[in-house]
């Protein structure tokens, strides 16, 4: 299927929102989103994330100075009816006294569209998310990846500038959650359509973004695309947010860092560092005569692929390794590390 | 098996002995009471076939359909409106709303007459204005002003309670879909708010068609079918036609409030 409309180049400039009861949800913000591109905005609850999502909608007016232009026109005011956007929800929000199709073809009907353009758009749409089977049905004898299905379709059937999606996959279980985030990134590549997806789900942000927004405390703490946000994290919020991030504290002697537990070579180090933090995949463990760090194990968890290990360093927290699955490790047992300098960083 | 049917029936015992002594026996009783008169049975015809009465049919079930109609209106649009818009006073004004439940149909009577009868404000406002004096507390009208202001706190609370638990969401994806405010009312509200309808017009109705005491105050003249019932019972001593009207009365609410419950049924049903 085709898209009739071009995809559409968001900006959002200034924009910050402050509720009735003086709670700043959000930061001034500015953010370019483009023709065509998928952003997800990741954050915890309360950072802000949904908050932009329905400024970009037109369900929320921002602050007095802050602007949303839709190809450079200026939409601010707009109500979100008029701004031709298709939305999906966490909780589905199917309208119960309609069945699949009326509701695939509620908006179609509003539009005026004749009852043929109808009936084959909604054929067209409930053949594009595979639910053909499910036409007649009344909405409260789907399943939740069935309801989100034709949540999608009811958005797409429109042909919306841009699709807004507000944790479409939260409410749903793990492999439902997998299966479904595939077939939403098939769809977005396919559709071309500018996309913005929130999201508290990293595996979901990573897998879904050409950019990804990191939110936090109303702020946006980074912007960038999943590697960059993943190796190169631009805040100690980000670094811990995104991911596992071991920690290990010390200074910078000779050109090495050294901790409690050994010294690291990282040649790339700021001379004040403090502390270095790096990801489980690039510590491993060293059986040779002289580590450079050494520790003891303090919990091991086999995961089928793979074993996760707790290293008790002498830090605050335990590191965090990720080895082979073969081997089998014991509670006290002394092990060896050596950490990869490319994935060390100072924060 | 038989044990356990035993411990049911036994279960069901004091229900049973309650239904049958206070809603089957009398119910028995007056249809034979109904019976009783001149003409036996036959006067259970008579509410068809007597103008008089089957005119007073018509207009109490008229005057309770008008009812329940405006009450719903009213109920519906202050109901989701006092749902939504939390402000000073809200509460206050909520519980206002519902003042009226205290009063007793006689109560509300006579404040129709101070608004709407001879000597009432409506009365001296128009007779300011226009020179002439606006009365129409003696009348249907009247009556079914009296009959508005008590049914709007048996549903409005109900109203209210189905207004919180409509999902917001809905109507943004209505509007999502371009639907303006009027058909997010007509796709989204009111199908939310059916079943609450439902259910509080039914008791609006039937509160209706037997509510007694604010049309004696009004006015004997009133033909709804209540006032026919006392003026055959007391008046003619026409105990036989007093029964059977009653026993119709009975009978034709509930049907209506069958039919209401079977509509709301299958509307419940259908909902998410």
């Amino acid at each position: 299927m085709t898209q009739a409309t071009k995809p559409l180049a968001i900006r959002l400039r200034n924009c910050a929102k402050t509720f009735a009861d003086g709670t700043r949800a959000l930061q001034p913000l500015d953010l370019d989103i483009g023709a065509g591109e998928t952003v997800v905005f990741l954050g915890p609850s309360g950072c802000g994330k949904t908050t932009t999502l329905r400024i970009i909608a037109g369900l929320e007016r921002p602050d007095a100075g802050g602007s949303v232009l839709f190809d450079g026109e200026d939409v601010t005011a707009l109500p979100i009816e008029a701004r031709h956007v298709g939305m999906v929800f966490q909780s589905y929000a199917l309208f119960p006294n309609m069945s699949v199709a009326e509701n695939i073809g509620y908006g179609l009907r509003i539009r005026r569209l004749t009852r043929s353009e109808i009936a084959a758009r909604v054929g067209e749409m409930l053949a594009m998310m595979r639910i053909e089977a499910l036409a007649d049905r009344r909405v409260d004898q789907l399943s939740g990846g069935q309801r989100q299905r034709v949540a999608l379709a009811r958005a797409l059937a429109v042909r919306p500038r841009a699709l807004l999606l507000d944790e479409p996959l939260t409410a749903l279980d793990a492999k439902l959650r997998d299966s479904l985030r595939l077939e939403i990134d098939g769809l977005l590549r396919r559709l071309g359509i500018t996309a913005v997806y929130v999201t508290h789900d990293q595996a979901e942000a990573m897998a879904l973004g050409d950019r990804i927004v990191v939110m936090d405390h109303g702020r946006v703490a980074q912007v960038g695309r999943p590697r960059e946000i993943y190796q190169r994290p631009a805040t100690r919020f980000v670094a811990d947010f995104i991911g596992t991030m071991n920690r290990l504290s010390g200074r910078i002697e000779q050109g090495r860092f050294v901790t409690a537990a050994g010294a690291l070579a990282w040649p790339e180090a700021p001379a004040d560092a403090r502390e270095a933090l790096f990801r489980p995949e690039d510590v491993a463990i060293d059986d040779g005569a002289n580590p450079p760090l050494r520790g003891t194990v303090a919990a091991a968890f086999f995961l089928g692929d793979r074993t996760r290990l707790f290293v008790d360093v002498g830090g605050e927290r335990p590191l965090v390794i990720e080895t082979e699955a073969r081997r089998d490790f014991a509670r006290g047992q002394a092990i060896g590390l050596r950490v990869d300098s490319r994935g060390l960083m100072a924060l | 098996m038989r044990r356990e049917s035993f411990r049911l029936f036994s279960l069901l015992l004091p229900a049973g002995i309650f239904f049958l002594a206070f809603f089957l026996l009398p119910l028995t009783r007056l249809f034979f009471i109904g019976g009783s008169g001149a003409e036996g049975f036959a006067a259970y015809a008579a509410i068809v076939t007597d103008r008089n009465y089957f005119a007073s049919l018509v207009s109490t079930l008229g005057l309770a359909m008008a009812t329940t109609v405006a009450t719903l209106i009213v109920s519906g649009l202050s109901g989701v409106f006092l749902q939504r818009r939390k402000f000073p006073g809200n509460g206050l004004l909520v519980a206002m709303l519902t003042l009226p439940l205290a009063f007793p149909g006689v109560v509300i009577g006579f404040m129709v007459i101070m608004l709407a009868g001879r000597q009432g404000l409506i009365g001296d406002v128009t007779q300011f204005l226009t020179g002439e004096k606006l009365v129409f507390a003696y009348s249907m009208a009247g009556l079914f002003m009296g009959y508005v202001y008590f049914s709007i706190p048996r549903t409005i609370l109900t109203v209210m309670a189905a207004a919180e638990k409509l999902d917001p969401k809905l109507e943004e994806a209505a509007r999502s879909l371009g639907a303006p405010t009027w058909r997010v009312v007509l796709d989204v509200i009111i199908p939310g708010l059916k079943p609450a309808f439902i259910s509080a017009g039914a008791i609006c109705f039937a509160t209706a068609v037997g509510a007694f005491g604010t049309a004696f105050t009004l006015a004997t003249r009133i033909n709804v079918l209540p006032m026919v019932i006392y003026t055959e019972f007391t008046l003619q001593a026409n105990m036989a036609m007093a029964a059977a009207l009653s026993f119709v009365l009975g009978a034709v609410t509930w049907v209506v409030l069958a039919l209401a419950r079977t509509a709301a049924g299958s509307s419940v049903a259908a909902a998410g």
